[in-house]
């Protein structure tokens, strides 16, 4: 399973990006291996749109399973990824690259503290 | 090749059937407004009855084998019901005729109505709601409703134990409630503990499956219930599993406020292939007021010379309508002849033996198929689709091999708290033989999964088709003939 | 009878369990309440409740023994012998929701052929497997155009020419969500047409709804309806009876994004209103808002066509609380029934059948609007359905049709207080034109008092 080390993590297995003050979310490798294949996604939240900590951003399906996801931080969306509409199966394939979800830009980046990193994330999926 | 669609076998000049020429004037047609096309098929009477006698062919049946489907008390459906309700003064009945008219469909709703609430223990019955989920949105607006009437609109929440059908969450999210699952104990009983955390001055009531989906009664029902009551909150039974309560207990003596009752499971009317259904809730004397509208009740009383006049009233602070007309009438004439062929000695020789033939699988089984939560049963029971020493082997694997010995496979990965669950359901129709029969199956397939377990992987190999490629219908998406809707 | 159980295997089966009686099976049961006795009436034989039925039958007068020109929402029509025959089949009859694909192709195909009829007849893209009936079909309209503006916009509006019953089943649907239904207020305008809803759609609107042909019977072509609600980024409904898209334009041309409909008229018997059958069609764009049941065409591991239950993962059991909707049961047979019936009439019957019904009825409004003291709604088309007003009430009427053994129209004035003797009349192929005939003569009498 791969945990890369330069990201943050989240219980509900979302993980985030951090470049400046931009945030780019998605989920992780286990939790796509979990819902096992994706055949829909969609995001909920639109351009614009400013989303609380822990709130709903995304729909992800599978043939037995659907996952919503939720936002690690707060702040304001700054974009959306389109091509996941018609491609859902990228999350399966590339969970950590071409399949981010969106990106937003941070209202409080003390918000950060609270999330796990790769180590900590690793040790909760192992359990 | 399999069966053509119909647009396939349409040709082009063919007819099904001719109406008479019309015996009247023609009038103008409206130009303006007709349609262009009628892409409709084009068949003959023997095309059309040879398509669908050969689809139904492909099909497992209560009429053609075993189905022991847990929580859906596959039983066998009488032929004689499928009689009663084409009886033409049944079948051809206009809903909106006068009362006057329609007095035995009425004396039948009434009787009826009185039959289950007799059967549950309770005060007033509806027969509307059109299926099992359908009674469980009634009844959860009944409960809200009762709170909003004693002001009482703060309580919002509905405490779900984890072993509860699946529908409940949503019946009460769609009720506008906010849900809060409960775990079982170690027993497969309701958590005491964690139900005593939840009992506040928001708690709006409980969703109570009894027996829950383990196939347990649970053993402190009555503290259950008494602690919801306590806190103000008021318990929804699931009827669901009624077949093993029938003359056996009343959910209305235990303390329940509101429960369906599922026609198509525990009174023998048929599945359909997935409906129609009917849903019947019964409530105690306190939400008899809420019941939707209308009800059949005794207009007039009659006399010596005169009948009872039985007519349609009005609760007085309904929730309102749920469905359109008097629910699934249809139904209830089934479900009135199944009852009374049965009377109470008969109700409860149903539940005797349905829960007989459940303990008889289980005891035969559960030295190779491990039953987590071993106690003895109602209806149905659940045990595990694994061993360790065949960890290739899914429970999906055991369905699928079951269908070779003829068999349709127990519910599986329901309930979620049981790891690869199996959840078996024979219904008090089947006999020892066909009960004996099932478990020889299971246990060569048991012994299989350890000997050949890619025989069960890639099962089953003697039905109409294979196992199918779920993502590409979800991700293709044909649901018309020769039409992608994801273009 | 139903339970094959003999003694000896009663016997060997409690020492099986190892329990000694079957009473021992339910200790756990609270013993006060355990074994009650039940006040029913003692157990009859086959052929005993066989006789009793047939008496309850006979005591109904059923549109068998009458002349029936009731319709408002359930109609008598001609159901083809074949559809019983088929739908009376254990294999159909007696199979549960198809999902093991493998042991049900039957149903899951004839719910794919149901689909496609469905989808061609009101001129969609996609149909799911059925709703409960017309009524709850148009409630889950309302939930779906609501969940798919995620509750940013929170007004409906109803047609007050939408069914009464419909109506009153969307209000208990929609009781705990902030909805506020508009339109049917009873002060509406009953006679003006659907641009009376005009002025109600605004930015706020999630969807608009209208019934094709209406309640009235009347036929509005409902695209510049449409185009206003979508406009305003409304969604449009029309809730439909199938019969007449024998005939008319469909609701997918006028620019529906849902369709609804009472699926009666398709085969379907009265039955005394149910179990009916909910028409719920939509453009694939909202395919994964739709609540319900869908059956998808993909291949088996051998490389074959089959049908599978698709998209399930918007369904109750998997989204539990996140789910649109609880529903969970379709019509399944019943479903199947409109499906057989559709492909029997197909192409040229399902035309020749929406001409019979409008020619008759048109028949009878024309000679019902001759009779002194009764008056036509006019000036608008109608199919097989009209509303005449009479000069006395329609209760009175209906007595007297009733003594000539004809089942009258609809009493309009119990759902609408401004249409007072005011009758809905539905005449459908089943009407001879003597029974038209002398449904004019008898409310002709009426009339001379």
């Amino acid at each position: 399973m791969n945990v890369p080390t330069n990201l943050k993590y989240t219980e509900s297995n979302e993980w985030i990006k951090v470049e400046g003050n931009t945030g780019t979310i998605g989920i992780t490798d286990f939790a796509q291996n979990s819902l096992s294949d994706i055949v829909f996604a969609e995001v909920v939240v639109g351009e614009g749109d400013t989303v609380g900590k822990g709130a709903s951003i995304a729909t992800i399906e599978s043939v037995k399973a659907a996952a919503d996801v939720y936002t690690p931080i707060s702040g304001k969306v700054i974009a959306i990824n389109e091509d996941l509409g018609s491609a859902p199966e990228v999350i399966n394939s590339d969970p950590y690259g071409a399949a981010w979800l969106v990106k937003i830009e941070l209202i409080d980046p003390a918000e950060l503290d609270g999330l796990m990193d790769a180590a900590a994330y690793e040790a909760q999926v192992q359990e | 090749m399999g069966e053509p669609q119909l647009c396939e076998l349409s040709v082009p000049g063919r007819h099904g059937l001719r109406y008479p020429a019309p015996d009247v004037p023609l009038s103008p047609l409206p130009e303006a407004l007709l349609r262009e096309d009628l892409p409709m098929p084009e068949l003959s009477e023997l095309d059309v009855v040879r398509h669908y006698t050969r689809l139904s062919q492909l099909n497992h049946s209560i009429d053609t084998g075993f189905y022991p489907l847990g929580s859906c008390t596959m039983k066998y459906n009488p032929k004689i019901n499928e009689e009663t309700a084409r009886l033409p003064g049944f079948a051809a009945l206009h809903p909106l005729q006068p009362v006057e008219t329609a007095q035995g469909a009425l004396v039948l709703m009434y009787n009826l109505q009185e039959w289950l609430k007799e059967i549950g223990g309770f005060a007033a019955v509806t027969l509307q709601p059109a299926a099992g989920a359908h009674g469980e949105l009634t009844g959860v607006l009944i409960m809200r409703a009762y709170h909003h009437s004693r002001g009482d609109s703060q309580r919002d929440k509905i405490l779900i134990p984890d072993s509860a059908h699946g529908t409940n969450p949503a019946t009460s999210a769609m009720s506008g409630m906010r849900v809060v699952e409960l775990k079982s104990d170690a027993r497969g009983n309701v958590d005491l503990e964690a139900l005593r955390l939840e009992c506040d001055h928001t708690l709006a009531g409980l969703m109570l499956t009894n027996p829950n989906t383990l196939g347990l009664f649970d053993e402190n029902v009555l503290e259950v219930i008494r602690l919801v009551h306590e806190a103000g909150g008021l318990v929804y039974g699931d009827g669901a599993n009624m077949n093993a309560l029938l003359g056996v207990v009343r959910p209305g003596d235990l303390g329940i406020d509101v429960l369906h009752y599922n026609l198509h499971k525990t009174f023998s009317t048929p599945h359909g292939g997935g409906g129609p259904g009917s849903g019947p809730v019964g409530v105690a004397a306190h939400l008899a007021d809420f019941l939707p509208a209308p009800l059949v009740t005794i207009l007039d009383p009659g006399d010596e010379d005169l009948p009872p006049l039985y007519g349609l009233v009005n609760p007085p602070k309904s929730i309102g309508r749920v469905k359109s007309f008097h629910g699934h009438f249809g139904m209830a004439v089934r479900a009135y002849t199944y009852i009374a062929m049965h009377g109470a000695e008969g109700l409860r020789r149903i539940a005797e033996h349905a829960v007989l033939n459940a303990n008889y699988l289980k005891a035969r089984l559960q030295d190779v198929y491990h039953v987590p939560y071993n106690r003895v049963c109602m209806h149905e029971f659940v045990a595990e689709g694994r061993w360790e020493d065949a960890p290739e082997v899914h429970a999906l694997d055991i369905a699928k091999r079951l269908m070779d010995y003829k068999f349709h496979p127990p519910t599986n990965y329901f309930p979620l708290i049981v790891h690869e669950a199996l959840m078996i359901e024979p219904t008090e129709s089947e006999s020892k033989e066909t009960l004996d029969a099932f478990v020889d199956a299971m246990l060569k397939i048991a012994e299989e999964a350890h000997t050949q377990p890619e025989l069960l992987k890639e099962a089953p190999h003697h039905t109409p088709i294979g196992r199918v490629d779920e993502v590409k219908a979800a991700k293709e998406l044909v649901l018309c003939c020769g039409v992608s809707a994801n273009d | 009878m139903f339970i094959p159980h003999t003694d000896a295997d009663r016997e060997a089966m409690l020492r099986t369990i190892g329990v000694e009686k079957l009473e021992d099976l339910f200790q756990v049961v609270p013993a006060e309440h355990r074994f009650p006795s039940l006040r029913l009436p003692p157990a009859m034989a086959e052929m005993e409740i066989a006789a009793e039925m047939q008496d309850m039958a006979w005591a109904n007068e059923s549109a068998r023994d009458l002349s029936c020109f009731l319709g408002a929402g359930a109609y008598n029509h001609y159901t083809p012998a074949a559809v019983d025959a088929i739908i009376r089949r254990g294999e159909f009859l007696t199979a549960y929701t198809p999902y093991q694909p493998e042991v049900s192709q039957g149903t899951l195909q004839a719910i794919f052929e149901y689909q496609s009829l469905v989808s061609s007849l009101t001129g969609m893209e996609v149909c799911n497997a059925s709703h409960y009936d017309g009524a709850t079909a148009v409630a889950e309209a309302v939930n779906m155009a609501y969940a798919n503006f995620r509750g940013k916009r929170n007004k409906v509006v109803l047609s007050p020419a939408l069914h009464p019953q419909y109506r009153q089943v969307v209000r208990s649907y929609t009781v705990s969500a902030p909805i506020r239904l508009v339109g049917d207020e009873p002060e509406a305008n009953l006679k003006a047409g659907p641009e009376a809803l005009l002025p109600l759609i605004d930015m706020d609107t999630a969807l608009v709804v209208v019934q094709y042909p209406d309640f009235f019977g009347r036929v509005y072509d409902y695209t510049a309806l449409a185009e206003a609600a979508h406009a305003a980024g409304a969604l449009f409904c029309v809730s439909v009876n199938p019969v007449a898209l024998g005939l008319l334009k469909t609701p997918g041309e006028m620019g529906a994004d849902i369709v609804t409909g009472e699926g009666q008229p398709l085969g379907i018997p009265l039955s005394f209103g149910g179990p009916y059958l909910g028409l719920f069609a939509t453009r694939k764009e909202y395919v994964r808002k739709m609540a319900g049941r869908l059956a998808g065409e993909t291949v088996d591991n051998r490389g074959q066509r089959a049908y599978v239950l698709t998209l399930t993962a918007r369904e109750q059991h998997i989204r539990r609380e996140k789910a649109t909707s609880n529903i969970c049961s379709n019509q399944g047979l019943i479903a199947l029934a409109s499906a057989v019936y559709m492909s029997l009439l197909g192409k040229h019957g399902l035309r020749q059948v929406a001409e019979l019904n409008f020619h008759k009825a048109h028949y009878a409004a024309l000679r019902l609007a001759k009779l002194p003291g009764y008056n036509l709604w006019s000036g608008t088309p109608f199919f097989n359905e009209f509303v005449i007003s009479c000069p006395t009430p329609v209760s009175e009427i209906n007595d007297q049709l009733l003594d000539n053994n004809i089942l009258g129209g609809y009493d309009l004035s119990q759902d609408y207080p401004s249409l007072d003797k005011h009758m809905l009349l539905a005449v459908t192929e089943m009407n001879s034109r003597e029974e038209i005939d002398l449904l004019v003569e008898v409310l002709s009498e009426v009339s001379h008092g």
